[in-house]
Order: structure tokens, then C-alpha cells, then sequence
């Protein structure tokens, strides 16, 4: 009986396709993706059903956490430099070069003016030490206001950009409405509150 | 001259000197490449965001200490719901108004945020006056089904707004000290969803502080 002879494949396949599909969904996702800085806050939005998309730049943005810490954000290095110019000048805190490029190239942050040289010195580690402490930037209403100034200057020097608040779904209602008479008492009565978009239909 | 070609240099030993091209396969191992591709592409979909934050926008009158006040705007009780949020994800509703040298305080009716709670009751208050919310959904559904542009849509919905001005149910959200965020977005997006025109975000007045602490004890 003559063997059966099995046909001798090479077990090897032609990966080409594959390849060009897989480069061709490497090249697709660089295109799309931005990097972005990193938040200083851990902030988890309420839902709704509002659809209005946020512009990515032009936007001076306040953030509030779940412990009612309040933070601050405004995109464009310029005029990130420049607010922060304005703001040494007022509470007179020296930065040197390297903090300036630091603070114009970074997110949000939440520290006191007094701290804020130390946090831009630090490293990302030590910053998120620097920032559990702190009981983020101040917004009495007797004592020192730094959220009014950083408002303030951010809406003189960027007057047509969007103003948002980013609250977390637990923070209290008296720490936003504080933010809110800010932004009234800057004049700027129309605002963003930027949510997530609702999960479900309906509830 | 010295010359370059080296073709026919040699002459005699052509037998001994032609030097083969070794024949070695064209196809190179691609796994490496492979490897590098996926890995690229994990960490792109995987860094990637796609869902930019929605927003909503909220406009606040403008604060002004010289507004007098016969240049307010005087609300009608009857068409006033007033919510009061509060702790527990809890809304306490009532019509008029709560003061105590006008009459007797109005009593408190308790809800949730839920489909069935304040929408159902922001929906029925709605309908009793002019059917707005009825009429509004009748004209959305005229839009998607082409027959209205959603110029027309909008012009619509003013012209309702502005005809029955005087008697459409205003919506006065009045979170407490205990209030979350959360409660307060909730709420503006029933105004949305029920198609409530007016409202506006006010605080609590002590008296409603105190009604609240009475329900919170009282009512079940």
C-alpha cells in the first residue's frame, strides 16, 4: 500500500495585509489623538442630556472636586504666562524662568499663591503630594480671594474666551454657588457647566 | 586611459572568476515589525479619548445692587413651582410662595429625580397651562418627520413663550446648603427635558431652610 503522503505546506502565512491593517490603524489613532496635560483633579461629572460639545481652546475653565476643593485652568501658553505675571505682581511671589515655562505648560492646579512656586518646582510626584495638602486655591468672601484675581485676570486678558465650571457630582451646592457669584460679580453671567453625556435614555 | 569596465578585462578564466549573486530568499521575517505595530496600536486606542465632555450653559442675571425694585419682575404665585433640593437626592415641591406674613406656609410635597418623579409632575403642571409640553412635542416630532424646519420649530416655541407669558409655569430651583452638584444639573435637565421656559436658580430663603428641616421629620 503506497503511503499517503501529506502535502508539504509551509506553515508560514503572509502576513502583509495584516501589517498594513495594523498600520494603517497605528497611523489613524496618532492622527486623532491629543495629549493632554495632566489634571490635577480627579473630577467625576453628573450626566445630562445637553449636547453641546466644549471647545478644546479659548476656555478658562474652574474646577471643584468632591471635597470641595477649587482649581483653575485656561488653555494658551501666552496667556498663561501673562495671567501669571499678573498675579505675581499682585501677591508679590517671584517666579523664575524655568517655573513660568513649567506653569505655561501645564493643566490645572489647585494650590494657594503661596505654595505655587514650590508645587512648579517639584516633581510630578511630589506635586501630587503638594496638592492632597492643600486646601486648594483660595474664594473667601472676607479674607483673600485668589479664584476672584485669577478670574479676573484671565476675563481681562482672554475677554472672549468661554468660561466653564467642572464640578464633581458630590460637590456641595454652596461651594458652586461661591464660584458662581465670582463669575457674576466679574461680570460674566454666561457660563458652561460641563457634564458627561447621560448614560441611559431617558433617566 | 585608465578604464573602469572590468568586463572583458580578465579574459582567459571566465569559467573560474563569474561570481554567482547568492540566491537568498526575498521575504524578510516581518514578526518583529508585527509586534511593534500592535503595540503601537494598543497604546494609541488605549490613550485615545473619545467622548469630549458635553456641556451645558447657564446664563445668570446680571448682579446689580441699583436695580429697584418695582423694575423687578413680579412673578403670579399660582403659576410659581418652586423646588427646593436638598439632601438625599430629595426635592420638595410647592406653588406661591412661602412667607409667613402673606398666609398659612404651603405644605410640601416630596419627589425624586427619577422619570416618574419630578418630570411626571413638571410634565402635568406643564400640560395644565396652554399644553405646552404636549404642543412642543407635537411640533418636535413634525420636525423630524420634515414637515417644519427647525427655523420654524424655534420661532414656534417663542411665539408660544412669549403668548402666554403671563400664565406659562415658572420654575424657581432652590437648592439648600445640603445640595450637591449633581442635584443641581439633574434638575436643570428636567427643565430641558419638560420644556419648562423660565426658570431661574435661586438659594433658599430661611423660611424654606426651616420648611425643609420640618419635612425632613414630617412628611414620609
Amino acid at each position: 500500500m503506497p503511503k499517503i503522503k501529506m502535502p508539504k505546506n509551509s506553515p508560514s502565512i503572509d502576513m502583509t495585509p495584516m501589517v498594513d491593517l495594523a498600520f494603517l490603524l497605528v497611523t489613524f489613532f496618532m492622527l486623532i489623538s491629543q495629549f493632554r496635560a495632566e489634571e490635577a483633579a480627579v473630577i467625576d461629572m453628573p450626566s445630562s442630556v445637553s449636547d453641546l460639545k466644549i471647545p478644546e481652546k479659548d476656555l478658562m475653565m474652574v474646577l471643584v472636586d468632591k471635597e470641595d476643593k477649587v482649581y483653575f485652568n485656561i488653555t494658551g501658553q501666552e496667556i498663561r504666562a501673562k495671567v501669571l505675571e499678573k498675579m505675581s505682581e499682585k501677591y508679590s511671589v517671584v517666579f523664575n524662568e524655568e517655573q513660568k515655562k513649567e506653569f505655561s505648560n501645564m493643566a490645572s492646579f489647585g494650590v494657594p499663591m503661596k505654595s505655587l512656586s514650590a508645587y512648579l518646582s517639584a516633581s510630578s510626584s511630589e506635586r501630587k503630594k503638594i496638592q492632597e495638602k492643600s486646601e486648594g486655591i483660595p474664594t473667601d468672601t472676607t479674607g483673600v480671594c485668589e479664584l476672584c484675581d485669577w478670574v479676573y485676570n484671565g476675563r481681562t486678558l482672554a475677554p472672549r474666551f468661554r468660561v466653564a465650571i467642572k464640578g464633581d457630582q458630590l460637590t456641595s451646592y454652596p461651594k458652586i454657588r461661591r464660584v458662581m457669584d465670582i463669575m457674576q460679580d466679574k461680570t460674566i453671567n454666561r457660563f458652561n457647566l460641563i457634564t458627561n453625556m447621560e448614560v441611559g435614555p431617558g433617566e | 586611459m585608465a578604464d573602469v569596465n572590468t568586463g572583458d578585462g580578465g579574459g582567459g578564466d571566465k569559467k573560474h572568476g563569474k561570481r554567482r549573486a547568492k540566491k537568498s530568499s526575498t521575504r524578510i521575517d516581518m514578526t518583529p515589525m508585527v509586534d511593534l505595530g500592535f503595540l503601537l496600536l494598543t497604546f494609541f486606542i488605549l490613550t485615545t479619548t473619545f467622548n469630549k465632555p458635553q456641556a451645558m450653559e447657564i446664563s445668570m442675571p446680571v448682579k446689580d445692587e441699583n436695580l429697584k425694585i418695582k423694575d423687578q419682575n413680579k412673578v403670579p404665585a399660582e403659576h410659581t413651582f418652586n423646588m427646593l433640593l436638598t439632601k438625599n437626592n430629595v426635592v420638595y415641591w410647592y406653588f406661591g410662595m412661602a412667607d409667613p406674613n402673606i398666609g398659612a406656609l404651603p405644605a410640601l410635597n416630596k419627589t425624586s429625580y427619577s422619570k416618574d418623579g419630578l418630570r411626571k409632575v413638571l410634565i402635568t403642571e406643564n400640560n395644565k397651562r396652554h399644553n405646552t409640553y404636549v404642543q412642543i412635542e407635537a411640533w418636535e416630532k413634525e420636525v423630524e418627520a420634515g414637515k417644519l424646519t427647525k427655523e420654524e420649530f424655534r420661532t414656534k416655541k417663542n411665539e408660544h413663550q412669549v403668548n402666554f407669558k403671563t400664565s406659562m409655569l415658572i420654575v424657581l430651583i432652590k437648592p439648600d446648603k445640603d445640595a450637591k452638584y449633581r442635584n443641581i444639573v439633574d434638575a436643570l435637565d428636567e427643565m430641558a427635558i419638560c420644556n419648562v421656559g423660565t426658570y431661574a436658580l435661586l438659594e433658599s430663603t430661611p423660611v424654606e431652610d426651616q420648611m425643609i428641616t420640618n419635612a425632613n421629620t414630617y412628611v414620609k
